[in-house]
């Protein structure tokens, strides 16, 4: 007589190694046949309107004027240097709103921790107003109700060089002069001169235990570096450019249009309520006695919030400001709204011009994530040089 | 000798602890205000500012602003174009709101006073406003009247605290029904919806319906599958990567293209799969974060006892995962409300969009800064209301967990 198998293998359709394939071969069919689905009936409509998939419009002429770009443009240029202008654009005022963010986000964070009632009060209140309104009406508020509201340019007077109206945003910039590429080389080659000279005299001083002033001669080298120069060249890399009043516009200066100040405005304010949330939870999730030990070493406040409670705060703090970063990069493209030409609205207008819909929309999501991964990747770099080191 | 000075000091009968100090005002100014020379003058720049910044503010308020424009822009604002013969039917959706709200009050208590007495605060101040018409007063009064009878059915039926939540899926429906008519009440198309019920309306929407779906994009995430796996990280991945904006100009524009000749979908119902879309990306990493906080013993004692994956996750993993995740879900429904504002851009009506199209009538010309005062103010105490419950929610929460 046969002795029933004890190893009575279970059929394939019990096999959880089989059912796991069959589930998996399952969800991809179904996912395929949606896809296959949508892109037969868009591929139909294509043809009936005598649309086929192709990026050659790219090349052809754009003939559409883009009110300020970083790089020339006319309305002779192609469609691809006008999607090339609008990125830029975007990039333009994601990258100066990044670096505005961070510093109110950070100044109003650490106000919330403040000892003075009024500040610590003040920054909540400015907290709570900016971040439980949608961002597009803030942005709606400084284009129509603040920008727009703005005297004219002929009655706007200057103030210390800043001239405010309805045309924009006038201060004072920097005209780079002709040996500006030179000098830029020769302040780098200072700096890192300067570096080994303040690595060498703080390991002098550390050998010797006497006091030689490292930082001290570091800024000597820079400006020792900066005479220099100043005698090479006869001019300095750049000059201070005052805008003035000319009756009808201005002249010199930086300009903000109304447009761009009025997305940076409320970009800026937008989003610094959350980075300063961010700060605030940082900092509180420093442990106490990090603090009390370093006040019992004798540091004084401003060291204590430089050397111990900062750079472990920074590590909590950093991977929610990114993801703020790129939200900023993301609603950037609200400018729309205001006819702000970033990518998003010359995007649209290529759009509308070509009726190319799978093309133009295909090349707005890939520029997006590129900002996106990009600035993750640099943060996540970032984070890494910060991150505990743990043995 | 050092451990006798130690004994010393340890025999010491210690001094009795300070009473509780209380500041007398002098003190209480000098020790947060002007405790240093630096502390000092930011008080006073800070408080110069302050003041300037307030009596700029409510002079404009109240002598200078020119509200009219809400006033006779109200009905708008609130309904859009809805139809003026219809629109008993919102307001019977309002009613029924209201007295969910109140059962829900009257049978849990908690967290959702917050949301009860802002809603009646809101009602007393509607009926206060000076140009509501004398029929929308009977209407509020008759809200009141059923966020309180909710109040007392709540208190009475304690059965109802078991089932408050579905008790809001039912609510859900029956205000859809009202407000569209699904055939049987008068269609109202949606296109005459719009002002602070389209926003409402959008923003449900947008969180009821991707709430499941970014559950199962979680879970997808989560599998151990492969394919699965690496399908949901692309669409969570990429939906996150990408503004709203293009999201929504996606839908307004692909979704006709997608859909065989001769179907159409109107602006509304585009703006809500856009919203969907992108919203279910968020709400599914938020569901991430509660899965990966369930510990992995769970999931095997359940296996152990004979479980298989399908009930281990819907009886097991998902009730401690999204418990968790509550707080987050709160923070994702405000910014999805806010978002919201972003149909505007497509050329839907809702509040901003009202506000642009009032702004453009050249009767109200340069009464900018009032409407867009009026619409943040909408946003803020809602999204206010909503961030306090929000906070109260995980204070309650944490409670339990330590």
């Amino acid at each position: 007589m046969a002795q029933p198998s004890t190893q009575n293998r279970p059929p394939f359709w019990r096999n959880q190694k089989y059912l796991n394939l069959i589930w998996q071969l399952l969800f991809l069919g179904v996912i395929i046949g949606v896809i296959y689905y949508l892109a037969t009936n868009a591929i139909a409509g294509l043809s009936r309107a005598g649309l086929g998939l192709s990026f050659n419009f790219l090349s052809s002429r754009a003939s559409f004027p883009i009110g300020e770009s970083v790089i020339s443009f006319a309305a002779s240029d192609t469609f691809s240097k006008a999607l090339i202008v609008g990125f830029l654009n975007t990039l333009k005022v994601s990258i100066v709103g990044i670096i505005l963010t961070t510093i109110v986000g950070v100044v109003v964070g650490v106000s919330r921790l403040s000892s003075n009632w009024l500040l610590r009060t003040i920054s909540t209140w400015y907290i709570e107003i900016f971040r439980n309104t949608p961002v597009l009406v803030q942005i709606f508020f400084w284009y129509f109700a603040v920008m727009l509201a703005m005297p004219r340019i002929q009655e706007a007077n200057a103030n210390y060089g800043f001239i405010i109206s309805n045309r924009g945003f006038v201060f004072p910039w920097f005209d780079t002069n002709s040996s500006f590429y030179f000098w830029l080389g020769l302040l780098l080659l200072a700096v890192i001169a300067a570096f080994f000279v303040f690595k060498w005299k703080n390991k002098q001083q550390l050998e010797k235990g006497v006091k030689l002033y490292p930082s001290v001669w570091f800024i000597g080298v820079v400006v020792a570096a900066i005479g220099a120069g100043y005698l090479i060249f006869g001019e300095f890399p750049a000059s201070l450019s005052i805008p003035e009043h000319t009756g009808t516009g201005t002249s010199g200066g930086y300009r903000f249009s109304p447009e761009f100040a009025a997305i940076l405005f409320a970009l800026v304010m937008y989003t610094a309520t959350y980075i300063a949330e961010i700060v605030r939870g940082g900092i509180l999730a420093v442990p106490k006695g990090q603090i009390e030990a370093a006040e019992a070493l004798g540091l004084s406040s401003s060291k204590i919030l430089r050397f111990v409670t900062f750079p472990q705060a920074i590590r909590t703090i950093i991977p929610p400001v990114t993801s703020q970063y790129l939200g900023l990069a993301k609603n950037s493209s609200l400018a729309v709204a205001v006819g702000y030409p970033d990518l998003f609205s010359v995007g649209s207008t290529t759009l509308n011009q070509t009726g190319r819909a799978i093309e133009v929309i295909t090349i707005m999501l890939l520029a997006y994530l590129t900002i996106s991964v990009v600035t993750s990747l640099i943060m996540n770099i970032y984070n890494k040089y910060t991150a505990l080191v743990e043995r | 000798m050092d451990l006798e000075k130690l004994q010393t000091i340890e025999n010491k009968p210690s001094a009795p602890m300070p009473a509780e100090v209380r500041l007398g005002q002098a003190a209480w100014l000098k020790k947060n205000l002007f405790f240093s020379w630096f502390s000092s003058i930011l008080t006073i720049v800070l408080l110069a500012g302050a003041v300037l910044l307030l009596k700029n503010v409510l002079g404009w308020t109240f002598f200078t602003a020119r509200w009219e424009v809400i006033s006779a822009n109200f009905k708008l604002f609130m309904v859009g174009q809805y139809p003026l013969e219809q629109l008993w039917r919102v307001w019977v959706s309002l009613l029924l709101i209201s007295l969910f709200i109140g059962i829900t009050y009257g049978a849990r208590r908690g967290i959702s006073n917050i949301m009860f007495f802002t809603i009646t605060a809101v009602y007393v101040v509607a009926m206060a406003l000076p140009f509501i018409s004398g029929s929308s007063r009977i209407w509020l009064v008759g809200a009141i009247l059923c966020i309180a009878a909710g109040f007392g059915i709540g208190s009475v039926v304690p059965f109802l605290k078991k089932y408050a939540g579905f008790a809001w899926i039912l609510c859900f429906v029956l205000v859809l029904f009202f407000i569209q008519g699904f055939g049987i009440l008068p269609e109202v198309r949606t296109n005459t919806w719009g002002g602070l019920m389209l926003t409402m309306m959008l923003a449900t929407i947008a969180i009821v319906f991707s709430f499941p779906v970014g559950v199962l994009f979680a879970l997808g995430r989560a599998s151990k599958l492969p394919i699965i796996r690496v399908i949901s990280v692309i669409y969570i991945e990429i939906i996150r990567g990408v503004p709203l904006i293009t999201i929504l100009f996606m839908a307004q524009i692909m979704v006709p293209l997608f859909l065989p000749g001769g179907v159409t979908v109107d602006n509304v119902m585009r703006a809500m799969v856009g919203l969907i879309i992108f919203n279910s990306a968020y709400i599914a990493e938020n569901v991430r974060g509660g899965l990966q906080a369930v510990p992995g013993s769970q999931v095997e004692a359940s296996h152990a006892l004979g479980l298989n994956t399908l009930k281990t996750t819907v009886f097991i993993v998902l009730p401690q995962a999204l418990r968790v995740t509550i707080p987050s879900m709160v923070g994702q429904s405000i910014s999805i409300l806010k978002d919201t504002t972003l149909v505007a851009t497509v050329g839907l009506l809702d509040v901003l969009g009202i506000g642009r199209t009032v702004i453009s009538n050249p009767e109200f010309l340069g009464t900018q800064k009032e409407v867009f005062v009026f619409v943040a103010l909408l946003f803020w105490i809602i999204c206010f209301t909503m961030s306090v419950t929000s906070r109260k929610l995980e204070r309650s929460l944490s409670v339990g967990h330590n």
